[in-house]
C-alpha cells in the first residue's frame, strides 16, 4: 500500500503546526544539512585540487533525507548506508574531522584510513557501515534488526539505499525476510532518479522503484518529498515510532535529486539542462531556510548558523589535512580478531 | 565417548554451544524441520523458535542476516545447504563478511559460522558436488575448517562458534553416515592444528575431509609393501598448520597432497608452494598432488568415481616417488 497522499497531508499538517516560533530543533536541522553541504563541497574542492584519491560519491541535494532521519533516531538505533554515505555518517554524529580524515586516507580517520569514502563506519555512533556493492547491505541491515529483536531491545535499524538498488536480488530477499520475521527495520530509498549514468525509469518496470515493489512483500510503503526536510522528519518520526513499537518493517521512498554526477569522474551531462535547473530550484537547504524565514526566523541568525557550519567543516578539514598518513604496518592489522593478519604458522 | 555419525556430530556440536551460550542462533533453509541432511534435527524442539530460524530460499539474506547479527552481539551459525550455493551469495561472504573488520579499522567483530555440505562421490551431479574450500582460501579474512571425522566435526564446530572471526565449515556430505567415537563432554578442536594420524618415515600424505580417509587407506596398503607413510589431516586450511607440514616433510622427504577439488587450482597447490619454497632441501622427490579431475563433476557413477581422487592413485603416486 502506498500512502503518499497521507504522507504529504501529514507533512502539510505538521508544517501548519510549525507556524510560529522557530525552535532550536529547527535550527539544528538546518545546521546539520549545512554541515553536510559544506562538507561535501569541501570534498569536491579537494578533489579538484587533486588532494584526494579514489572515487567519491556526493549526495549534494539529498541532505534532507539523512538529516531528517538522523533527527528522528536515538543513539541506540542503527544505520547502514551506501557508498554515497557521507551524509548518513554525519547524520548520526560522527566527528567531522574523523570523517574527513577517512576520506583523505589519514591515520585519524574513522577506519584508520583502511576504508575510505565508500566504506565509512562508526560503530560508536550506531553506524554499521557504508557498503559499496549495490544491495549488499540490505540483508546485513536485516541481521542488525533481527539481532535487536532477539536481544529483546526496542532498537530500530534504518537502511538507506538508492533507487538503483531496487533492481538487484538482495533488495527483494531483504524485504521478504524482514516482513516474514517482522523486523524493526526501515528501508529508506533515496530515489534521486538516476542509477549511475542511467535514468532509473528507463530500466525499471514500475514508476516508484521501491514503493511499488513493497506491496509484493506485504510491506507498507510511504512516498515522501525527499527535498522537504520537515516532511521527511515527520515521516521518519512516525516510522521510527511504529518500528520501535514492534509493527515490523516499513519502506519509505524519498524522492530527491542528485545535483551532481554519479561520482567524481561523471559530469552528469546525460541529463537535460532544464531538468537540472528545475531541481536546483528545489534545493532542500534553500527551501528549508526560506521556510524558517517565512516562520519568522531572523535572517541574521540563519546566516550565523551557516557561517558556524562552514567554520566547523573548515576546521575539520584543516585538522584532517594536518593528520599523518597511516603507518604501513597498519596494513597488516585487523584482518583477524587477534588484531593481526597471520594465516599460517 | 559415544559412537556418533558425522551427521549427528553436527547436532552434538551445535547443541553443546547453544547450551553454553544463548547468543548462538541458527538460521538456514529448512532448519526447523531438521535440515535436508538432518544436521539440525531436534534442535528446534530443544532450543525453541528464538534460537532456530528457518529462512526462505534467500541465500544472500542468510549470510547477510548472520553478518548483521554478528556485528551486534550474537553468534549466528548460518547454513548454506550445499557449498555450491556459495556462488549465489559470494558477495556477502567474500566482500562483506571477510572484509568488514579490516575495512572498518577493527570496529566490527564478526563471530559467525557458515556451515555447508561440500564435496562429491554420492551422485549429486555437478552443481551439488563440488569441493570448494579453495574458493574461500583465496580471500583474506575467512577461516576454513573441513573435518574428516565425527569427533573433529564436533570440536571444530565448537571452536568455530567460539571464534571471533568468521569461519566457513565445510562438511563433506559423503561422510554424513560415517560413524566414529565422539567425546560426550565439552569437546573443542582448536583451529589451525593439523592432526598426525599415522607416523612413517617414507612419505607424508596430506589430506582434508574425505581425502584423509583415502590417505589412511593408502597408508595401510603401502605398509603391506614395506612403505611407511605419515598421514596428516590439515583439519583447517586457514589458519594453516604449515609447521606440521614442514616438520613432517623434513622427516620423510616425500609428499603427496590429496585433494578433491579440480587439480587446475586447489588448496594443495598452495601447500605445495610452501613446501617448495621452505623445504626444498628436505625433499628426496618432487612435491606431488593427487586431485580431482579438471572437469565439472559428471553424474554417472562410472564417470564420477573416475574423476575423484582414489586410494589407488595415492598408492601409485607414492610407489613412483619411492622408486625415484
Amino acid at each position: 500500500m502506498t500512502r503518499s497522499k497521507t504522507a504529504s497531508a501529514d507533512a502539510a499538517a505538521e508544517a501548519e503546526a510549525q507556524e510560529g516560533e522557530v525552535t532550536s530543533g529547527d535550527l539544528s536541522l538546518l545546521a546539520t544539512m549545512l554541515r553536510m553541504r559544506a562538507f561535501e563541497q569541501r570534498i569536491y574542492d579537494a578533489f579538484s585540487e587533486n588532494k584526494l584519491r579514489g572515487p567519491t560519491h556526493l549526495g549534494i541535494g539529498q541532505e534532507a533525507i539523512a538529516a531528517g532521519f538522523g533527527a528522528a533516531l536515538e543513539p541506540k538505533d542503527s544505520v547502514l548506508s551506501t557508498y554515497r554515505g557521507h551524509d548518513h555518517v554525519i547524520a548520526v554524529g560522527a566527528p567531522l574531522d574523523q570523517v574527513a580524515g577517512e576520506i583523505l586516507g589519514r591515520a585519524t580517520g574513522l577506519c584508520g584510513g583502511k576504508g575510505g569514502s565508500m566504506h565509512l563506519a562508526s560503530a560508536h555512533h550506531g553506524h554499521y557501515g557504508c557498503y559499496a556493492i549495490v544491495g549488499a547491505h540490505l540483508p546485513i541491515a536485516c541481521g542488525v534488526a533481527w539481532s535487536a529483536k532477539l536481544r529483546g531491545t526496542d532498537e530500530v535499524t534504518v537502511c538507506f539505499f538508492g533507487d538503483g538498488t531496487t533492481n538487484i536480488g538482495a533488495f527483494h530477499e531483504a524485504l521478504n525476510i524482514a516482513a516474514v520475521w517482522k523486523l524493526p527495520i526501515l528501508f529508506v530509498c533515496e530515489n534521486n532518479l538516476y542509477m549511475e549514468y542511467t535514468r532509473t525509469s528507463e530500466v525499471t518496470a514500475v514508476e516508484r522503484p521501491a514503493a511499488d515493489r513493497a506491496a509484493s512483500y506485504g510491506l507498507e510503503a510511504l512516498v515522501v518529498d525527499g527535498n522537504d526536510v520537515t516532511a521527511v522528519l515527520e515521516v521518519a518520526r512516525d516510522a521510527v515510532a511504529a518500528a520501535r513499537s514492534g509493527n515490523g518493517p516499513l519502506l519509505i521512498e524519498a524522492i530527491t535529486y542528485r545535483q551532481g554526477g554519479h561520482s567524481r569522474a561523471d559530469p552528469g551531462d546525460y541529463r537535460k539542462e532544464d531538468e537540472v535547473a528545475e531541481w536546483l530550484t528545489k534545493d532542500p537547504i534553500t527551501a528549508y531556510r526560506k521556510a524558517l524565514e517565512d516562520r519568522g526566523a531572523d535572517p541574521g541568525e540563519l546566516d550565523d548558523v551557516q557561517a558556524k557550519a562552514g567554520a566547523e567543516v573548515e576546521a575539520a578539514f584543516e585538522s584532517a589535512f594536518g593528520a599523518p598518513f597511516p603507518d604501513v604496518l597498519q596494513a597488516h592489522t585487523d584482518v583477524w580478531a587477534d588484531g593481526g593478519s597471520a594465516w599460517r604458522n | 565417548m559415544a559412537e556418533l555419525s558425522y551427521r549427528d556430530a553436527v547436532i552434538a556440536g551445535l547443541a553443546q554451544e547453544m547450551e553454553r551460550d544463548e547468543r548462538v542462533v541458527l538460521l538456514g533453509e529448512d532448519l526447523v524441520s531438521g535440515g535436508v541432511f538432518k544436521t539440525t534435527k531436534g534442535l528446534y524442539e530443544q532450543f525453541g523458535p528464538q534460537r532456530v530460524w528457518t529462512t526462505p530460499i534467500s541465500e544472500q539474506a542468510i549470510p547477510g542476516c548472520a553478518m548483521g547479527a554478528a556485528m551486534t552481539g550474537l553468534r549466528p551459525v548460518a547454513e548454506i545447504m550445499f557449498s555450491d550455493f556459495y556462488a549465489t551469495c559470494w558477495d556477502i561472504i567474500a566482500n562483506e563478511i571477510a572484509k568488514s573488520r579490516y575495512m572498518s579499522g577493527g570496529q566490527f567483530s564478526l563471530p559467525l559460522v557458515v556451515r555447508s555440505a561440500n564435496g562429491g562421490g554420492i551422485g549429486f551431479a555437478t552443481q551439488h558436488s563440488q569441493s570448494l574450500e579453495n574458493w574461500a582460501m583465496c580471500v583474506p579474512g575467512l577461516k576454513i575448517a573441513a573435518p574428516s571425522n565425527p569427533a573433529d566435526l564436533k570440536g571444530l564446530l565448537a571452536a568455530a562458534i567460539r571464534s571471533d572471526d568468521p569461519v566457513l565449515v565445510f562438511e563433506h556430505k559423503a561422510l554424513y553416515p560415517v560413524k566414529g567415537d565422539v567425546p560426550d563432554d565439552e569437546h573443542i578442536v582448536p583451529l589451525g592444528a593439523a592432526a598426525v594420524l599415522r607416523r612413517g618415515i617414507d612419505v607424508t600424505l596430506i589430506g582434508l575431509a574425505r581425502t584423509v580417509g583415502l590417505c589412511t587407506d593408502a597408508a595401510a596398503e603401502l605398509a603391506g609393501s614395506g612403505i611407511e607413510a605419515t598421514v596428516l589431516d590439515l583439519r583447517t586450511l586457514i589458519p594453516l598448520d604449515a609447521q606440521a607440514v614442514l616438520t613432517s616433510v623434513a622427516d620423510t622427504g616425500r609428499v603427496v597432497i590429496v585433494e578433491e577439488n579440480p587439480k587446475q587450482l586447489g588448496w594443495g597447490a598452495g601447500v605445495a608452494a610452501i613446501i617448495a619454497e621452505e623445504a626444498f632441501y628436505d625433499l628426496d622427490a618432487p612435491v606431488t598432488r593427487v586431485a580431482g579431475a579438471s572437469v565439472p563433476l559428471p553424474f554417472a557413477q562410472s564417470l564420477e568415481e573416475e574423476m575423484l581422487p582414489s586410494v589407488d592413485e595415492v598408492v601409485d603416486m607414492v610407489q613412483k616417488l619411492v622408486a625415484m
